[in-house]
């Protein structure tokens, strides 16, 4: 029975030394085999013997190197799915495994489905039939958060560009459709339709493009650290997000005209992909508006897997800093004392004192009393002035260790959804290809329906919906049928 | 007592269109089957629109032909006008609609059923389904406890024992018609309903839902003005629907409809006139179906539009009453006689019949097996609109597959269960047992998925072994469909192999048929890839052709213009036969899975898919659930 080829970074998305990037099935050798040279920059890879590992590099389309790399290959049946198998063990880092595995995707492989390879290694028999329950929650585990990260993380304005390009593309297969079933329909006249059609899908074509595009900068998901800045009003939030998106290196904006969420940013720091939400400040309010705001602050900081919590050091510590202490219980947390610069009432003394007073009324702190927790704490704690720019330096040299000691944690799942939403537009956008080149040949318009049908599950996928009896229900909505 | 007391093989309740069927596929495979009917004189009625096929339905009727009932038969015997819809399409779209002689179509069946073997038609109302306990080992060697049919009674207390019953029962289970303010508890056109099967059925456990549909008035034809409308022939060369009947045959005088519009002043009226129509009064109960709405539906839900088309079709030779298409209606009748005068060329017409709609109970079609037995009740099977669907044609083919499984259910043998990409009668069985329907179910070529590959021209070629298999075809006639496939695959692979080089009179031709020059040798296949040639064009630069049929060339000029697209479905065939080969057992806990989400968990108890395919397609079951539920297949196996 033939399988297709699936693909997925098997280690972890840190920056540990080296990562690996496992393919399998029928195909794994072939496709591996056009972006795999060996060192003399030669297609070795199918005359390899099963286990063994070579030396050699991974190539982009243009033949430059992307990585250096040690590739071993595993035929069909001893490897972990029993399949033909071949791993890619590469430098570690985030970049660099995006990079091979997007080669990998591109020279034929799909990117796997979450728990796949453990999905094929049991129906293969490579894995006792006893832990065919732990099968079972592996897949359902995955799924479950890729599903919830998928949703959580697709960017707004993306879910409702690609729901306003389903819906075009709907309509027009509802027009065809409703056309060729009432063809005695006086207002449904589909002849020589192909010529509006194909301007129309190559519109939508160029805006899956765009899309494609952007997925490329991993803009389509927020991806990347999820990062929350906290604070009283006036603390200087706003001013260490400016700071922020000035200071990185690599500025990653949005999508022209995509996005009114000015209170998020992505930014790039050596590498590392932070998403930074700036909340209203927090103060116990009547106002319901600002009321709102801080709930929106106490839920995005729920999800956050780093918070910065500025505090303004030249005014005293209030009920409003114990709120915020409560609400950041058990989250990486950087406290930045800013306005450094100013006469300072709040000192690093300060906030410890104040959190032990806060522990002891509360038992349930996170601020575990001991050693090691209260030293973690006390490094993260840094005095910052955003105007004379003091301390910025200290503080991307803390957020980077963090991450690099593993103290942030990196999820990939988010990462590997966004390769999975890019295919899907790929594949979104080569059915609409197949559209235009049906018309271009001449079909018959039922023709058209079949590849604008695909496109319309493809993009469905990236925002969980089904094809279902949504043709059906816009036929019979949008166009008066029946005698 | 003395009551009556006979047994049978297979009882059939209902004698419309899906009861025909069931009862002559039971009857020629030497069962003894009896049918009944409310009335003997409304055997094959046709009590809504004077058509048999069109879009996708035409469709039904072919493969209905093609594994061996009678319906293609009976309508090529009876039709009075005859068309290719989508004849500018590709093939895959082309559906043949024939307008019926209703009395005559009607008149033949019943001619054809009264001279069947083993065949009784009974005039009696069946008013109780007789079952027993019945213990069922299931796959893995457990006894199941359910119920298995014994036989039928009906309403003078006699006794039918039997090995099967098939439920045709249309819209006559509870029925009531309504005309605006006039309600009436009949069947279709005033006929005496069933009022005590419903009952019945409820005390055997089953789940009974109530839709509507309606049908507009008919006019005597005297008193309509055709000249106020535009002529509607038929095709000038007539193709039959059976695959078996002689083209000559069907080659008749032809008879024409007409088609008029509706105007402002017709709207104006239904308007005013709303709150006597009691579906928006609120009287009626039933779901209609929204592919054939009634005329104040259609003014009420697109009010922009400023007309609609009315069809004025004749109902037969020998009658004058004219059905009129596109105006179904439950308004009072003095609206509708009204509203039906606005209309150009109906400004003085007769109504012979109200307009009316009508409500009925039906089943929800979950709790029937794609062989279309019920889950829980061994021998009985359903077809037709009691199963949820609409139009004569899905009922056909309904009662088709029921009776053909009720006889290889009681000759242990196999039963068949048609899937999406072998036939339009698949699609229709596995969308109702697998979806959620909530209104009548119609066919629609947009719901097959592998569309391209079930063409109204190749049924024959993809059913006609199935239907030699189970015994409803003959030798011969099989025989020659096989001879049928071996030429177009000889053809093919003939035209395949032939190269036409780029010698100066082959260019020739190409620059006259406005056709790009050969580089290189190309195939006569390849050549008629092109959009601008064709077969029959290239036949000057194919001296060897064969003489060949022209259902053959029909064959392989469209297997070879389209075969990109044709292997791009087959591809997605393969895909898809894979999961439903992957068989689950009926008594399968998935409570005791819990890696599967609630939802999932709930719809697959509700559905009891019987394979992995059938589960992917109903709607809350995840990709994630279908694998959780291979691993636990995979597990439970061993």
């Amino acid at each position: 029975m033939k399988t297709d080829t699936i693909a997925a970074i098997a280690t972890a998305m840190s920056d540990s030394g080296i990562g690996i990037i496992r393919v399998s099935g029928e195909d794994s050798v072939s496709i591996i085999d056009k972006i795999y040279r060996n060192m003399k920059m030669k297609q070795m890879l199918t005359t390899y013997k099963s286990h063994t590992i070579h030396y050699g590099f991974i190539i982009e389309e243009n033949e430059t190197v992307i990585d250096e790399v040690m590739v071993s290959v595993m035929k069909a049946p001893k490897s972990y799915t029993t399949e033909d198998t071949v791993e890619i063990n590469c430098h570690g880092g985030v970049f660099m495994m995006r990079k091979i595995l997007d080669a990998v995707i591109r020279a034929g492989a799909r990117v796997a489905e979450p728990g796949e390879f453990t999905k094929r290694a049991f129906l293969n028999g490579r894995i006792d039939l006893s832990k065919a329950e732990a099968v079972m929650d592996i897949i359902h585990a995955k799924n479950e958060f890729a599903l919830q990260s998928s949703v959580k993380q697709l960017k707004g304005s993306v879910s409702d560009i690609i729901k306003e390009i389903r819906t075009n593309i709907l309509h027009e297969i509802a027009f065809i459709e409703a056309a060729l079933d009432d063809p005695e329909h006086f207002d449904l006249e589909s002849d020589g339709y192909g010529e509006a059609l194909y301007k129309i899908v190559k519109k939508i074509g160029e805006r899956i493009r765009t899309l494609i595009d952007s997925a490329k900068n991993g803009r389509i998901l927020s991806e990347g650290i999820q990062t929350v800045i906290v604070g009283k009003p006036n603390a200087g939030k706003s001013s260490l997000l400016n700071m922020l998106v000035g200071e990185e290196r690599a500025i990653v904006t949005d999508i022209a005209g995509t996005t009114r969420d000015i209170l998020e940013e992505t930014i790039s720091i050596d590498g590392i992909l932070f998403r930074i939400l700036d909340t209203a400040g927090i103060r116990s309010t009547e106002d319901i508006v600002e009321k709102i705001g801080v709930d929106r602050a106490k839920k995005a900081v729920e999800e956050a897997d780093l918070v910065l919590y500025v505090i303004d050091s030249s005014i005293p510590l209030d009920e409003n800093d114990e709120a915020i202490f409560h609400m950041i219980e058990g989250k990486n947390t950087i406290i930045l004392l800013n306005k450094s610069d100013l006469f300072t009432v709040v000192t690093e003394r300060d906030i410890r004192s104040f959190i032990g007073k806060i522990h002891e009324q509360n038992k349930n702190h996170i601020l575990e009393t001991n050693a090691e927790c209260q030293n973690i704490y006390e490094n993260r704690i840094i005095r910052t002035s955003m105007k004379e720019r003091d301390g910025v330096a200290l503080f991307l040299k803390t957020v980077k260790e963090m991450f690099f000691h593993g103290e942030i944690i990196y999820n990939d799942e988010v990462y590997i959804t966004n390769v999975r939403h890019k295919e899907a537009l790929q594949n979104a956008y080569d059915s609409l290809l197949q559209v235009r080149k049906s018309i271009e040949d001449h079909m018959p318009e039922d023709f058209y329906t079949i590849d604008l049908m695909n496109a319309y599950a493809f993009l469905g996928t990236i925002i969980g919906e089904e094809v279902g009896d949504d043709l059906v229900n816009e036929i019979f909505s949008k166009f008066c049928m029946g005698k | 007592m003395t009551e009556i007391r006979e047994k049978y093989d297979v009882c059939v309740v209902g004698a419309g269109h899906a009861g025909c069927e069931s009862a002559l596929a039971c009857a020629r495979l030497g069962l003894e089957t009896i049918m009944f009917t409310v009335s003997v004189d409304s055997i094959a009625l046709m009590p809504c629109n004077p058509n048999v096929g069109g879009t996708s339905k035409g469709h039904l009727v072919r493969e209905i032909d093609a594994l061996g009932g009678e319906m293609g038969k009976n309508i090529d015997k009876t039709f009075i006008q005859s068309k290719m819809l989508n004849k500018s399409k590709g093939p895959a779209v082309h559906s043949l609609r024939a307008q019926a002689d209703k009395a005559e179509y009607s008149r033949a069946m019943r001619k054809v059923l009264e001279n069947q073997d083993y065949l009784t038609i009974k005039q009696a109302e069946v008013c109780e389904l007789i079952t027993e306990e019945y213990e069922n080992a299931s796959e893995s060697g457990e006894t199941i406890a359910t119920k298995k049919i014994t036989g039928v009674k009906t309403y003078t207390g006699a006794v039918y024992e039997c090995k099967a019953v098939i439920l045709c029962t249309g819209t006559y289970l509870k029925a009531r018609c309504l005309c605006g303010e006039a309600i009436t508890y009949t069947g279709p056109n005033g006929l005496q309903p069933a009022n005590h099967l419903t009952d019945s059925l409820i005390a055997l456990g089953v789940e009974m839902r109530r839709f509507k549909t309606g049908t507009p008035a008919r006019m005597d034809g005297r008193t309509i003005d055709y000249s106020k409308m535009e002529e509607q022939f038929g095709d000038e060369r007539v193709i039959p629907f059976s695959f078996s009947t002689n083209l000559e045959d069907v080659q008749i005088d032809q008879v024409s409809c007409w088609l008029t519009y509706t105007n402002e002043k017709t709207h104006d009226i239904i308007r005013a006139n709303l709150d006597r129509s009691p579906i928006y009064a609120g009287i009626i109960e039933g779901t209609g179906p929204r592919y054939c709405p009634s005329i104040e539906d259609k003014v009420v839900k697109f009010a922009d539009k400023e007309r609609h088309q009315v069809f004025i079709e004749p109902e037969g030779n020998h009658t004058h009453e004219m059905y009129v298409g596109g105006m179904s209606s439950s308004l009072p009748e003095d609206v509708q006689l009204a509203m039906y005068r606005t209309v150009p060329g109906l400004e003085n017409c007769k109504i012979v019949r109200n307009a009316y709609a009508i409500e009925y109970d039906c089943i929800n079609p979950r709790q029937l097996y794609p062989t279309l037995e019920f889950k829980d009740i061994k021998g009985l099977f359903s077809g037709g609109q009691f199963n949820g669907s609409s139009g004569y044609e899905e009922a056909a083919a309904q009662g088709l597959i029921a009776g053909i499984n009720a006889a290889m259910e009681i000759l242990n043998k196999e039963m068949i269960v048609l899937d999406r990409s072998q036939s339009y009668i698949g699609v229709l069985i596995d969308d109702l047992v697998t979806k959620e329907n909530f209104e009548p179910y119609r066919m629609m070529t947009s719901r097959a998925e592998y569309r391209l590959l079930l063409r109204q021209d190749n049924a024959d070629l993809r059913l006609r072994k199935i239907g030699y298999e189970v015994g409803l075809v003959s030798k011969e006639v099989y025989e020659k469909t096989l001879y049928k496939q071996k030429l177009i695959d000889e053809e093919i692979e003939r035209l395949k192999n032939t190269m036409i080089g780029a010698a100066k009179e082959n260019q020739e031709f190409l620059i006259a048929h406005e056709s790009s020059t050969l580089k290189t040798a190309a195939s006569l296949a390849e050549l008629m890839c092109r959009p601008e040639l064709s077969y029959k064009m290239l036949s000057e630069l194919d001296p060897k052709r064969p003489a060949l049929p022209a259902d053959v060339i029909e064959q392989v000029e469209i297997e070879i213009k389209y075969e990109g697209y044709i292997i791009r479905q087959q591809r997605q065939v393969e895909q898809y036969k894979k999961m439903e080969k992957r068989r689950i057992p009926a008594d399968l806990d998935y409570n005791a899975i819990s890696s599967l989400r609630l939802e999932a968990r709930q719809k697959l108890i509700a559905y009891k898919p019987v394979s992995v395919g059938q589960a992917s397609r109903i709607s809350g079951v995840s990709p994630a659930d279908i694998s959780v539920l291979l691993v636990y297949l995979e597990q439970r196996k061993k």
